[in-house]
């Protein structure tokens, strides 16, 4: 215990605990919204989804397409349990629900393709994505096409940050561990890797049932949140969607994938009155981003307080 | 019994013999040379030694304590885990990591936690990674690359990588050392610090060595023992001496004599 105790992490609590006062306050003035809050849903939501991915895609190298198939098993668990069971012990039993039945699919499509080295697990993970959407289409429990509606509306701000912050630091975790260092190795060069003795198929299972976990439970927060859930909303656009928060925000890159669902969560706010264009817009500021920033916002670095020094120095310069 | 066997090995690509019935020994704390010409199957029986391919057939075997380990049936991961490491022909080092980082991913056998460990930070976590932390940089010190422990791989100057790439393989523990054609690409200067390096490592961490290479200079000069593979096969095995003046190995590189 006495290790978590040092400074860096202390100053870290203490802005954690500033943002959320800061954020809480807003809401209780009603300066935040009722739209703007559901926005702000949008992004704590889509920041857990994009980690989650970055641990497959960012840190691991494996590409993945079928992260929302991962995110509709949470949803779904979710929007069941909270049918039956509207509180919030309903919401965490659908969430431990949800990251189980997401662990073992993961499972099942990673150990024979992830065995495989190139890019088998895009294909794959396209695939799995269907079938899931497949099934719950087809599924009884879960509604059929129309999917489950009036779930009951639990999402707070409270609830939300507990969840972005828990995700942020598990990711943050995993990436600067002996386990973060072998998937990030594999991510280099799988080959020299295996000759690290480093046990990649291992490694990459890991990473992806990580990956998966992390987005079956956003997706439950994603059902209590929206009321509703239909499993064409979980389709290849979802997963697309996501992978451009982790290429936008650069592989590899916690908090560029952070920086880059806040960019394109304002981004949607602020197209929303040009309906039809708005699409177009989005994807011509990508383009833009890609141009000029190839290797993502941040590209694999991450914001750090070692920049900070040399911040003050420059504007101590600037006044004198 | 010697460290490393290797038992009629053969190894087939369709109807290619790129290793062809190869036997040989290497004694413990010897450095040997592979040499032939472009071609004749040295980085594939490497491959093999290191599990990269699965020999098609005889096998490798393994001194490890007083344990002989058939190598050709391991994953290479494990093959390494046995104190077995290599180096490749084409520099592979994790190019967009620090100096350190690439020692510390070949010294990840040394954590002592698990995944709950590394995602909650508890148990052997902090005590751990300190460790490795100083063992990577003790590692770096003793084989003179400390001072650009922070340095990204990618970074660094040819013959720095080169020396990485093997301090690396080092790093995992290895007894038994493969270096594929270590001085390819370097300048003579390059080339005689290389030479000093690995006498230098050699004697200091008691290695083993079994190195290809191209330059001639440098493997007469260092090698105890030398292997002449050609067309996949063994055609000559000797002391540099002994090499130098045996006709089968001056018709390998040089062609036959043709009577005018």
């Amino acid at each position: 215990m006495k290790n978590y105790l040092n400074k860096r992490n202390l100053i870290t609590l203490v802005v954690v605990g500033l943002i959320f006062f800061a954020i809480q306050f807003m809401i209780k003035e009603r300066i935040i919204t009722a739209y703007m809050r559901s926005n702000l849903y949008w992004i704590g939501i889509y920041i857990i989804l994009g980690l989650s991915l970055n641990m497959i895609i960012g840190i691991t190298g494996q590409l993945s397409l079928g992260h929302a198939g991962f995110m509709s098993i949470g949803a779904f668990a979710a929007a069941v349990v909270l049918k039956t069971n509207p509180t919030m012990t309903g919401l965490y039993i659908g969430i431990g629900i949800g990251v189980l039945i997401s662990l073992a699919v993961s499972f099942v499509v990673a150990v024979p393709t992830l065995r495989l080295k190139g890019d088998y697990l895009a294909i794959a993970t396209l695939g799995v994505a269907e079938i899931i959407r497949i099934v719950l289409n087809n599924l009884g429990i879960t509604g059929g096409a129309s999917g489950i509606s009036n779930i009951k509306m639990l999402m707070s701000w409270p609830l939300l940050y507990t969840f972005v912050i828990l995700t942020i630091f598990l990711t943050h975790n995993f990436k600067n561990s002996a386990i973060g260092r072998a998937c990030i190795s594999i991510k280099e060069d799988e080959i020299a890797a295996e000759a690290m003795g480093i046990n990649t198929t291992k490694y990459k299972v890991i990473a992806f049932m990580f990956g998966a976990a992390l987005a079956a439970m956003a997706g439950s927060l994603f059902s209590t949140t929206y009321y509703i859930v239909k499993p064409d909303s979980f389709g290849v656009n979802t997963s697309i969607n996501i992978l451009i928060l982790v290429v936008f925000g650069g592989m590899g890159s916690l908090s560029g994938t952070i920086i880059a669902t806040f960019i394109i969560g304002f981004v949607n706010i602020v197209l929303q009155p040009y309906a039809e264009i708005r699409m177009i817009l989005y994807a011509l500021i990508l383009i833009i981003v890609m141009i000029f920033r190839p290797q993502g916002l941040l590209g694999s670095q991450e914001l750090s307080t070692k920049l900070l020094p040399n911040f003050k120095w420059k504007r101590k310069e600037k006044s004198s | 019994m010697s460290l490393l066997q290797i038992e009629k090995l053969t190894r087939n690509f369709g109807g290619l013999s790129a290793v062809s019935n190869v036997s040989l020994e290497v004694e413990e704390h010897e450095l040997v040379g592979l040499i032939g010409p472009n071609g004749a199957g040295k980085t594939t029986l490497f491959n093999v030694l290191t599990g990269v391919y699965t020999p098609s057939s005889g096998r490798v075997m393994f001194q490890k304590g007083d344990k002989s380990i058939e190598l050709s049936k391991l994953p290479p991961y494990k093959i390494t885990r046995m104190g077995v490491a290599r180096t490749f022909q084409n520099i592979r080092l994790f190019k967009e990591l620090s100096v350190l980082d690439n020692v510390k991913i070949a010294m990840n056998h040394e954590a002592r936690y698990g995944l709950f460990g590394a995602l909650l930070r508890v148990g052997n976590y902090f005590k751990s990674e300190a460790l490795i932390e100083e063992k990577a940089h003790a590692f770096l010190k003793e084989v003179n690359l400390d001072e650009l422990a922070e340095t990204k791989a990618k970074n660094l100057p040819y013959g720095k990588q080169r020396q990485l790439e093997i301090a690396r393989a080092l790093a995992t523990g290895a007894k038994l050392l493969f270096l594929d054609e270590p001085a390819a690409g370097m300048n003579p200067q390059e080339t005689h610090a290389l030479t000093g390096f690995i006498k230098e490592i050699k004697e200091k961490m008691n290695l083993t060595i079994v190195l290809i290479e191209h330059d001639m200079s440098l493997v007469m000069e260092i090698c105890e023992r030398i292997f002449v593979l050609d067309y996949g096969k063994l055609i000559a095995s000797g002391t540099p001496d002994e090499i130098k003046n045996n006709p089968r190995v001056i018709e390998a590189y040089l062609g036959d004599e043709v009577e005018l």
